[in-house]
């Protein structure tokens, strides 16, 4: 880089800056006032509130798992109907990854379609598979405690027994098996000869069960039996009895709760105050009853219930007899008046059209409920739920359930839709309450509420909330709704979002500590070999966390016994599913435990289902990767099933088996892993060329936690692995995948930790100047990672210079800026360290062009990496470079973007930190008058650049500049302070100290002092700030007299001011006060009696500071003076004023000592008055908490005889 | 009433950690049972000065520790009886 052509870049600019000067309304510098920006107004094209808005901050998820696969890599747990995973038939469709590749990740693409009610719902993000929520059917009935306290005395309780769960499970899967043979028969044209199947199920019950079911049960039946079976009644119990059992006629069949079955639904009556919603026909989701009346076809004639005469002419006469209805049915409840359209008694003819849909119209809903009062919101679907609440009836004739019912309901839609002070009263009162409105009414309200499908985040939050609170004080009479509550958090589980799969997991494991393991056990037992996988797989998750609450031990043999299931392999598959979720969700926690949980599942690695096997080496990965570097011993007995498995699989179940080995081997002894490592090495390159990303992934993973591992050797890398390895992933089409991108990266970084830093880079180097921008960003990815943490000492001259050339290549080649190529650039000069002298011209000079360049952001880079690389140029001596491009930047202070402007304000600073004020060109004395307009600049990053710069300046060379000048910043700065980002206020008011001491704090006090008159706040608490700053700096003395002479302006704001300026100046000084506690004092006296409130606050936390700071130092006639004037405002009841006064009193304590202080205290502790009590035992309890050993002696003596402490009075 | 609550919330919170604390409805009974016990049990945690007490008493050190710890319970007699 000649002189010309810095002397051509620097004339080109300066040009520009003389051709914009002249325009009208440029933003560009004009020497003339010295301003680049005149206009006060907000930029147009940028957010105003930069706080608020704030694009570049940190997201703040950051860290957390924010996705979670719903499977786990499990994938074989979708019930495939594919054989063998893959089909027969050709598929020509996109691929899945392919059509969702907008759908989720970084790539996700708001869908414009939607409305924003409906983007807040929770369902409408939901994928398909978390959606089969929904097709749970209708929440189980309530289940019978069989650990409850009556249990013993065989009291029937309402609710199904484990035995009735078991079996109602039995029959769904052979539901499902039956209707898929159908399926296949359709399929295969077999449709007219149905070919009769043994059914594993018979159909009448089995005698010796029956028989030995509990007499409850028995009994149970034969009581439903008369009193739906009139007709039989009289005939004796034998044959009757038989006949009917052998001929299932739909229609004298009632459901008896030991048998359950599928029931017709068409002659169902939805139940009112059932213990579940029913469900309503064709629905896939219950349907509270009231929601009915809002079916589409609500008021439609087709759908009207039959009447009694359509009903009479459709059945036949004879042989049927028209029933009572049962007890405690109850018809379904029209809905309040004008909230449905009512039914028009006249069809045909003309009519008027009345506007009487008012339901359509959206007015109709109600912000104002009865006894509940002013709501947030209330939606359409809401008064599917709390209708009730607006249908007027009269409470005084209701029954004391309906009451309640009623209570419950109140208390909860003010806690879902109120506002926050109602949802905190309401849900303490259903906390507080909750033992008396009994679980059941509790929960038949809530859970139904929780499987709303138009369910927003916020009301499943809140609802999830009550139920974690009444879960406490229930306790054990949760048991009968344990299966209903986890049907509807078991989904939470599995939600996308971090914080409520937590929520999910904190209810399941209270809701198991509330149950007790038994009755967990019982309840989830059933779902265990559920026949749909989505249920299965919820359940293990949901085990998962009961075993994290209660323990791993106490599951243990449940799960032994599950795992070895020979019933079915959905047992087995959800059993081994459950261990693989434990060390997930514990962690290293496992360890004690891992033994037993290996040997559980150790058997399974063989098992004859595929699925089955998959899971289990999945969850030997999950184990290994939780007890990591830990417990290779407890994983002994498979190591050898695991590596002839390995050998023997193919497709999926290879790619689990490797990644139960890519775990494992880290946790070896050296030497075994070495030899491990070998072995699956072949296995491993063999995959290497796999097409399967799942497989392509697993092998990356695989192959960088081998490279990590101790044994595992640098020449045997090299010679075996690195060739294949580069060949197969050193692809272009690797760099067009994200997620394959980042895993190559990665596996590559692991590898050159091994292999060392000149066997990557050689085998890389050229692809930075390949044509496909992606790869060239892949490689110097990679090669920034490898040289941060191994350096570039192992390069030689021919590598240094190719990869040089290919950093500059990619930095000039890039079309889409963001940071990773600048760092890459950046790490690889600064690593060269002295070698990269040679190449320097060359880079300044692309640097300089592309600071010209037309593009904001390209400047932008260019500016920042010149401070990266001022370090390297300090190494390489070469200051008379740092020189040239400090005056060009100089030059481009005028810049109109102002992410540009704060980088090239950024470049400048780290150019003055490295070669010193002294040395800096331009000298500091011209640079710092360009500076002092850009701190009128709003932006942020300008802002936090420029004062950063400043700063630096007065620090270290305020010598250099005339103090007008620093006067003239001082107004600037003070601007500064109403900043809205912390460290530029906090940088403003460190500055303010650094000008002060170098011009004196006279000037800048004055400006300061007056700073206090201003209106805003914040501006008035910083400048306090800045003036307990410059007493510090300049010394209290300097400062002091001019802030008690502006207390005498009588100004509020300006009194007030001085008070928070002496707070921070005694808090600042600490000791030194002690040298104007009496000085001080009469301008407190005036403070502490003055009407205002904020005043006497304020005085008092100069009072706090003060005492603080002169504890032990003979002040303390003045500080019970202090003492005196603040003890009166003991009565506030602000609790801002209180707060500060009670701290002062504290402070005052350890200025004085305690029992001087407590002589005050004594008086009041049994006053008369509560409110004198109140005030006197919060004193009396912060000093019994801060100083109570020191009360001891200073208790009174009290003269009756019961109290005697004659232990001190001992002399010797 | 946010406040008050709040207040109240906090009392508690420090009732449960120190049992010394008191509040507005403090009895007579239950204020001087803390003082006592606070005494004594500040005398038995500063092993100087209860050594200068048991000199002072011409009894063993361990007997005077025993005898305080004796009289920490009920330290100033029964509670008074609950009057409704």
């Amino acid at each position: 880089m000649s002189d010309k052509d810095f002397e051509a870049i620097r004339r080109l600019q300066a040009e520009r800056n003389s051709a914009n000067a002249g325009k009208k309304g440029s933003k560009t510098f004009d020497p003339s006032t010295q301003r680049t920006d005149t206009s006060t107004k907000a930029s147009l094209t940028e957010s105003f509130d930069t706080e608020l808005y704030e694009r570049t901050a940190v997201d703040k998820f950051a860290g957390y798992n924010n996705s979670i696969a719903t499977n786990d890599g499990d994938d074989d747990m979708e019930d495939a109907d594919e054989l063998n995973g893959r089909r027969l038939v050709g598929q020509y469709t996109a691929t899945k990854a392919q059509i969702n590749e907008f759908a989720g990740g970084d790539t996700e693409e708001a869908d414009i379609l939607m409305t924003r009610e409906k983007q807040a719902q929770i369902a409408s993000r939901e994928t398909d598979y978390q959606k089969r929520r929904f097709q749970r059917g209708p929440l189980t009935p309530t289940r019978a405690d069989p650990f409850a306290a009556n249990s013993q005395a065989g009291v029937q309780d309402d609710g199904l027994s484990y035995k009735d769960i078991m079996k109602t499970r039995e029959i769904e899967r052979e539901e499902e098996r039956i209707s898929k043979i159908i399926a296949e028969k359709e399929a295969n044209g077999e449709t007219g000869a149905v070919v009769e199947h043994q059914a594993t199920l018979k159909d009448t019950p089995d005698k010796e069960n029956s028989e030995a079911g509990s007499t409850v049960a028995v009994a149970a039946v034969r009581k439903r039996k008369n009193r739906w079976d009139t007709a039989t009644e009289p005939v004796a119990n034998g044959e009757t009895n038989g006949a009917v059992e052998k001929k299932k006629s739909r229609w004298d069949e009632r459901v008896a709760p030991g048998q359950p079955q599928k029931r017709p639904r068409w002659d169902e009556v939805p139940a009112v105050g059932g213990a579940t919603p029913a469900a309503a026909a064709g629905l896939a989701t219950p349907m509270h009853p009231s929601q009915v009346a809002f079916m589409p076809f609500g008021g439609d004639m087709r759908n009207a219930p039959l009447s009694d005469e359509a009903l009479n002419m459709m059945l036949p006469s004879e042989g049927y007899k028209i029933l009572d209805p049962p007890p405690g049915y109850e018809p379904t409840r029209v809905a309040p008046s004008g909230l449905m359209p009512p039914t028009p008694g006249v069809y045909g003819g003309f009519m008027m059209q009345t506007p009487q849909s008012n339901s359509m119209m959206g007015k109709q809903l109600p912000t104002e409920i009865p006894g509940v009062g002013d709501l947030q919101f209330f939606k359409a679907e809401d008064m599917a739920y709390f209708g009730k609440l607006v249908d007027g009836a009269d409470e005084d004739q209701m029954t004391v359930e309906e009451l309640k019912e009623r209570k419950i309901m109140r208390l909860l839609l003010k806690v879902k839709n109120g506002t926050p002070a109602m949802r905190k009263t309401a849900l303490r009162q259903l906390t507080d309450s909750a033992r008396q409105f009994n679980a059941g009414p509790l929960f038949n309200q809530i859970l139904p509420l929780l499987m709303e499908k138009t369910l927003e985040d916020q009301e499943r939050h809140l609802l999830v909330k009550v139920i974690d609170r009444i879960l406490y004080k229930l306790d054990d009479l949760v048991r009968p709704f344990v299966h209903k509550i986890l049907v509807v958090i078991e989904p939470l589980l599995i939600d996308q979002d971090y914080y409520a799969r937590m929520e999910g997991r904190e209810i399941i494991s209270n809701l198991s500590k509330a149950a007790g393991l038994a009755h967990m056990i019982s309840t989830m037992r059933p779902d265990i070999d559920h026949p749909d996988e989505y249920v299965r797989n919820t359940t293990a998750r949901a085990f998962a966390v009961v075993a994290s609450a209660l323990g791993i031990p106490a599951l243990l043999p449940f799960l032994r016994a599950v795992c070895k299931s020979k019933r079915s392999w959905a047992a087995r598959h959800t059993g081994v599913k459950i261990v693989q979720q434990i060390p997930i969700l514990l962690g290293c926690a496992v360890l004690p435990h891992l033994k037993g949980l290996v040997d559980c599942i150790a058997g399974n690695l063989s098992d004859e289902q595929p699925r089955v096997r998959t899971v289990t080496s999945l969850a030997i990965a999950a184990l290994a990767e939780a007890s990591n570097p830990y417990g290779i011993d407890s994983f002994n007995d498979i190591l050898h099933p695991l590596w002839t498995g390995a050998r023997r699989q193919r497709g999926k179940s290879l790619t689990s088996f490797l990644k139960a080995v890519g775990y494992l081997i880290p946790l070896m002894d050296g030497e075994y892993a070495n030899y491990y490592t070998t072995q699956i090495m072949e296995i491993l390159l063999r995959e290497f060329s796999s097409p399967d990303e799942e497989m392509k992934k697993v092998v990356l993973k695989v192959v960088s936690q081998c490279a990590g591992t101790v044994g595992v050797e640098k020449k045997y890398l090299i010679s075996e692995v690195l060739d294949e390895f580069f060949k197969c992933f050193w692809v272009r089409r690797m760099a067009l995948d994200k997620r394959n991108y980042k895993q190559v990266v990665e596996t590559t970084f692991d590898l050159g930790q091994k292999v060392g830093t000149s066997q990557i880079v050689e085998r890389i180097v050229d692809n930075l100047k390949d044509e496909n921008e992606a790869y060239r960003k892949m490689t110097i990815e990679t090669i920034e990672k490898v040289v941060t943490s191994l350096g570039a000492a192992d390069l030689d001259g021919e590598l240094d210079k190719r990869l040089v050339d290919g950093a500059l290549h990619t930095f000039q080649e890039q079309s889409v800026e963001d940071d990773t190529i600048l760092n890459g650039v950046g790490t690889i000069i600064n690593a060269l360290g002295t070698r990269i002298d040679f190449y320097l011209p060359q880079i300044v000079s692309t640097i300089l062009w592309r600071l010209n360049n037309k593009q904001a952001t390209v400047r932008m880079q260019a500016a920042d990496l010149i401070s990266r690389i001022t370090m390297a140029l300090r190494v390489c001596d070469r200051d008379d470079i740092m020189g040239k491009l400090s005056i060009i930047l100089y030059e481009y202070l005028g810049e109109e973007y102002p992410e540009v402007l704060g980088s090239i304000l950024g470049a400048l600073r780290s150019i003055v930190t490295v070669v010193g004020i002294d040395l800096m060109q331009p000298p500091v004395r011209d640079l710092l008058p360009r500076l002092t307009p850009i701190l009128r600049n709003r932006h942020e990053k300008v802002q936090e650049n420029t004062i950063d710069l400043v700063g630096r300046i007065a620090d270290r060379g305020a010598d250099r500049v005339p103090p007008r000048e620093w006067m003239r910043i001082c107004f600037e700065l003070l601007d500064m302070l109403k900043a809205h980002k912390k460290g530029i206020r906090r940088a403003a008011n460190n500055t303010f100290g650094f000008i002060a001491k170098a011009i004196g704090p006279q000037d800048v006090l004055n400006t300061l002092l007056n700073n206090l008159r201003v209106q805003e706040r914040q501006s008035r608490v910083c400048t306090a700030v800045a003036i307990g700053i410059v007493a510090e700096t300049c010394g209290p003395y300097t400062v002091l007299p001019a802030l008690m002479n502006e207390y005498r302006v009588p100004e509020l704001n300006v009194q007030n001011g001085v008070l928070k300026s002496l707070s921070f100046l005694f808090e600042y000084i600490g000791e030194m006060a002690k040298d104007y506690v009496y000085a001080i004092t009469p301008l407190l006296e005036d403070a502490l009696i003055d009407r205002d409130q904020v005043h006497r606050q304020t005085a008092a936390s100069v009072v706090k500071h003060i005492a603080l700071g002169v504890v032990g130092l003979g002040c303390e006639d003045a500080m019970l003076h202090l003492l005196n004037l603040v003890w009166p405002n003991l009565f506030e009841t602000s609790p801002h004023v209180i707060d500060r006064i009670l701290e002062a009193i504290d402070a005052i304590r350890n200025a004085v000592g305690t029992g001087t202080v407590m002589n005050y205290a004594w008086a009041g502790l049994f006053h008369p008055a509560r409110k004198v009590r109140q005030p006197y035992w919060r004193i009396y309890n912060d000093a019994y908490v801060q100083n109570g050993d020191s009360m001891v002696p200073y208790y009174p003596i009290l003269d009756e005889g019961s109290l005697q402490r004659p232990e001190l009075a001992i002399f010797l | 009433m946010a406040d008050k609550l709040r207040a109240q919330q906090q009392l508690e919170a420090l009732q449960a950690r120190y049992v010394g604390t008191g509040h507005a409805d403090t009895t007579k009974f239950e204020w001087t049972s803390n003082i006592a016990r606070d005494t004594y049990s500040s005398y038995i945690g500063h092993p100087p000065m209860l050594e200068y007490i048991s000199l002072g008493m011409g009894q063993p050190r361990e007997k005077v520790r025993a005898q305080m710890i004796d009289k920490m319970i009920q330290p100033v007699g029964k509670p008074p009886a609950v009057q409704d």
